[in-house]
């Protein structure tokens, strides 16, 4: 049945983190923007014991298995949840979203591709002890989307890898390898003639002799998170750290394959952290308009809407049409289906609608909106980076065209 | 708990009216706009369907089914991907029945509703549009005013669906300010049809100008209680014909942009047109969401004014968008009648203009 109503459950969990966001983030939102590079080192160690570690991620596509044997008649709403979740942390704060202790994109590799020794070994660590993160590294100075460009490199030497490379705008890439003891999946060519197959992903794990931050970017928005760059140099890592089958040839369904499925998962937690930041925009210009007794007539013909009632009205609808697309990008990993499609789409409208509806926010603002005594402009600092990791709103145009046209990605490119 | 399933009944009855659109109503949507006339043959095909009948009770001689506008809205989108012009006509009576089902007395709905469940078509048509710049739903022109315990009603309407064939047309009018529904029967005196509309678009469907001059009626044709929730339904029946018009020219220009070659590919292959269709796709999946939302708070008994009309002015502005696209793909093509996108283009257009004229 169609139904937009969320469960008693998700409601509770919603509220809940609602007043986390509102409690907890927003007053130190401000601080953690104008000081870069600085860890809000308490709010992450509450986060820690609060959440154990686990991904705030919904998880991906769940197997019949799962889906079935969760002990319950009723069907997962697990990703539809993490949507929910993620809105509510980014519209506290998307940098200090960003920042919290977690597996991260780096543990859904692992979870995605890894063997069940790779998940302990990997994974187990975030049940416990001091606050962890993980990463993952794929960018590199000479390319960004066009990921099957990968210059690292990961020559077998007996017993070990030994990767060889530079990769920039790793999102908590210093906090994983030198401020917690955590790890980074590497993508890496173990044969650059094979092209994509070649590609491999890599765990390296913190305190690998050879790796090195350095550098952690200064940025526009979500300050608060940290954009890292690691060279490896000689790096050597066990060789039963390679997601998936090593080998190049063979059908590969987990290594490469396996990282980019993760993307599905991916492309509509990031839309649903626009969606939040976009809210707290919406939210704000709402009570700033109603405080100075402007009303808005939504059924009003277009010729008596003031242009201010038309922008605010084309603002909520496009918020809204995002945070749906991302509701069935999710709905559908709950139910199993395949949604390459569905998470592009999503992804790509709600990093372009928050990135506008953002701007005209401090648009409408004016002089107080410019300002930073209020955290406007800083929404549609944070708003812009949606439109641009895991998939710039192009290449997941690219993506949705590809999938409607039934073309592969050597015939649209 | 959110989900985007359509539960059986509702797949069965979209699918019903998609093969029909596509295999009944496609066909002859060029020769409905071009002859600017709807075959009757199409008309009782689809009255057959039971669109208007389903949704009364089975004492009134309907079907006795519900009234929900989330199964409309899938019915809409269909009906609107097959073509506006037939889908505006075949749904018509519903401008009739559903202000009836709403808001009328035992008394209205025994004396209107048999008539809308025989075995063929009736029309039924609603008078709200009126022709002027800055035409609100809330502030109409036409006037209801009382006299000697009766109504007078006043005025000027337009596009009024199928206005000399109607059994019965619901004026929309202001009394004391208020917009109000009454229900006016065709031989009326007071009330006449000036002259069908000739209109950019939806060219098949017999629109018309109404005049009402010194239009007397009883009382007891006033429909009681508020007519906010048969708007919100118009809003969300036009989004969805919206999204179905929409469909329609996404379609034709993706399928035309795989088989054009240009420069050795496909045009489909070259970004500039690839990114066009994608984001084509994006806005109509959007747009139908919305619309499915504000179905489902209306059908929960909820004031759903708020996201209709969201729904209702976005999917305007992207029907106008995505066939502007479609047209714009084919390039010269896309000019010519020959190919359907023009028309689309044309009836897009519509939805910005269009209050009431059909009913989810």
């Amino acid at each position: 049945m169609i139904d937009f109503e969320m469960s008693e459950d998700m409601k509770g969990m919603r509220d809940m983190i609602n007043q986390v966001a509102e409690g907890t983030m927003r007053p130190i939102s401000r601080q953690y923007d104008e000081e870069e590079h600085t860890d809000p080192v308490d709010w992450q160690k509450m986060m820690w014991d609060v959440s154990k570690g686990t991904s705030v991620f919904g998880g991906g596509p769940q197997d019949k298995k799962e889906r079935s044997g969760n002990g319950s008649s009723k069907p997962s709403e697990r990703n539809v949840g993490a949507t929910v979740t993620i809105e509510e942390l980014s519209w506290g704060d998307a940098g200090l979203y960003l920042s919290i202790p977690n597996p991260g994109l780096g543990g859904a590799a692992v979870s995605a591709a890894g063997t069940p020794d790779q998940k302990k070994r990997f994974l187990e660590r975030f049940g416990s002890g001091e606050p962890k993160w993980a990463a993952m590294a794929i960018t590199e100075p000479g390319f960004g989307s066009d990921s099957a460009a990968v210059a690292t490199t990961a020559v077998r030497d007996g017993d070990h890898w030994v990767l060889n490379g530079t990769k920039i705008f790793c999102t908590s890439g210093h906090r994983a390898l030198e401020k917690s003891e955590g790890f980074v999946v590497v993508w890496a060519t173990v044969d650059k003639s094979a092209g994509r197959a070649g590609i491999k992903a890599f765990v390296v794990d913190h305190g690998t002799p050879g790796v090195t931050v350095t550098k952690v970017e200064d940025k526009l928005g979500i300050r608060c998170s940290d954009t890292a760059a690691i060279v490896l140099e000689d790096a050597r890592i066990p060789l039963d750290n390679v997601l998936g089958d090593p080998e190049v040839k063979g059908p590969d369904k987990k290594g490469f394959k396996g990282a980019m499925a993760t993307f599905d998962a991916t492309r509509p937690a990031v839309a649903a952290s626009a969606i939040g930041i976009g809210r707290a925009a919406v939210d704000f210009v709402r009570d700033e308009l109603a405080k100075a007794g402007v009303e808005i007539h939504y059924d009003r013909p277009v010729m008596k809407q003031s242009a201010l009632e038309r922008d605010f009205m084309e603002m909520e609808a496009n918020l809204q049409a995002a945070r749906l697309l991302t509701w069935r990008a999710a709905w559908m990993m709950d139910r199993g289906m395949q949604n390459n499609l569905e998470a592009s789409m999503c992804k790509s409208k709600a990093g372009l609608a928050v990135t506008q509806v953002t701007q005209k926010a401090v648009e409408i603002l004016g002089p107080l909106g410019y300002s930073r005594k209020i955290l406007l402009e800083k929404w549609m600092r944070d708003a812009k980076i949606n439109d641009i990791f895991e998939g710039t709103q192009q290449i997941n145009l690219l993506i949705v065209a590809r999938r409607i046209l039934d073309y592969s990605s050597k015939e649209l490119n | 708990m959110i989900s985007f399933e359509p539960n059986e009944d509702q797949r069965m009855m979209r699918d019903t009216v998609a093969s029909f659109a596509i295999n009944q109503v496609r066909p002859i949507a060029r020769d409905a706009d071009e002859s600017c006339q709807i075959p009757d043959s199409i008309v009782q095909q689809a009255w057959e369907l039971g669109l208007i009948q389903s949704a009364i009770p089975e004492e009134h001689g309907g079907y006795g089914g519900d009234r929900s506008a989330v199964t409309s809205a899938l019915v809409c989108e269909e009906l609107g991907y097959g073509d506006l012009s037939i889908a505006l006509h075949v749904l018509a009576p519903r401008l009739v029945t559903y202000p009836v089902l709403e808001l009328g007395s035992d008394e209205q709905k025994n004396e209107v509703l048999p008539a809308y469940c025989g075995d063929s078509f009736v029309a039924g048509t609603a008078a709200l549009m009126e022709p002027a710049m800055g035409f609100d739903v809330n502030q109409l022109s036409v006037t209801a005013s009382r006299q000697n315990g009766d109504y007078v009603l006043d005025g000027a309407k337009c596009y009024v669906p199928l206005g000399p064939d109607a059994r019965h047309t619901v004026v929309y009018a202001a009394e004391d300010g208020e917009t109000k529904a009454f229900l006016v029967g065709s031989d009326t005196p007071g009330l006449a049809v000036v002259e069908r509309e000739k209109i950019m678009g939806i060219k098949g469907l017999a629109t018309y100008e109404l005049k009402l001059d010194n239009c007397k009626i009883p009382a007891s044709a006033r429909l009681e209680g508020d007519v906010k929730p048969i708007f919100n339904r118009s809003r969300i029946a036009l989004a969805s014909l919206a999204v179905g018009v929409a469909r329609a020219a996404f379609e034709y220009a993706r399928d035309y942009a795989k088989d054009r070659h240009a420069f050795g590919v496909p045009i489909a292959q070259k970004q500039a047109i690839a990114f066009m269709l994608a984001e084509m796709a994006i806005e109509i999946d959007a747009t139908r969401l919305l619309a499915w939302e504000a179905a489902w708070k209306l059908d929960r008994g909820e004031d759903a004014t708020r996201e209709s009309c969201l729904a209702k002015n976005y999917a305007a502005d992207m029907v106008l968008k995505v066939t502007d696209n479609a047209v714009q793909v084919l390039g010269g093509h896309g000019y010519i009648r020959d190919h359907m996108v023009e028309l689309w283009l044309r009836n897009g257009r519509g939805f910005a203009t269009f209050e009431g004229l059909a009913l989810a």
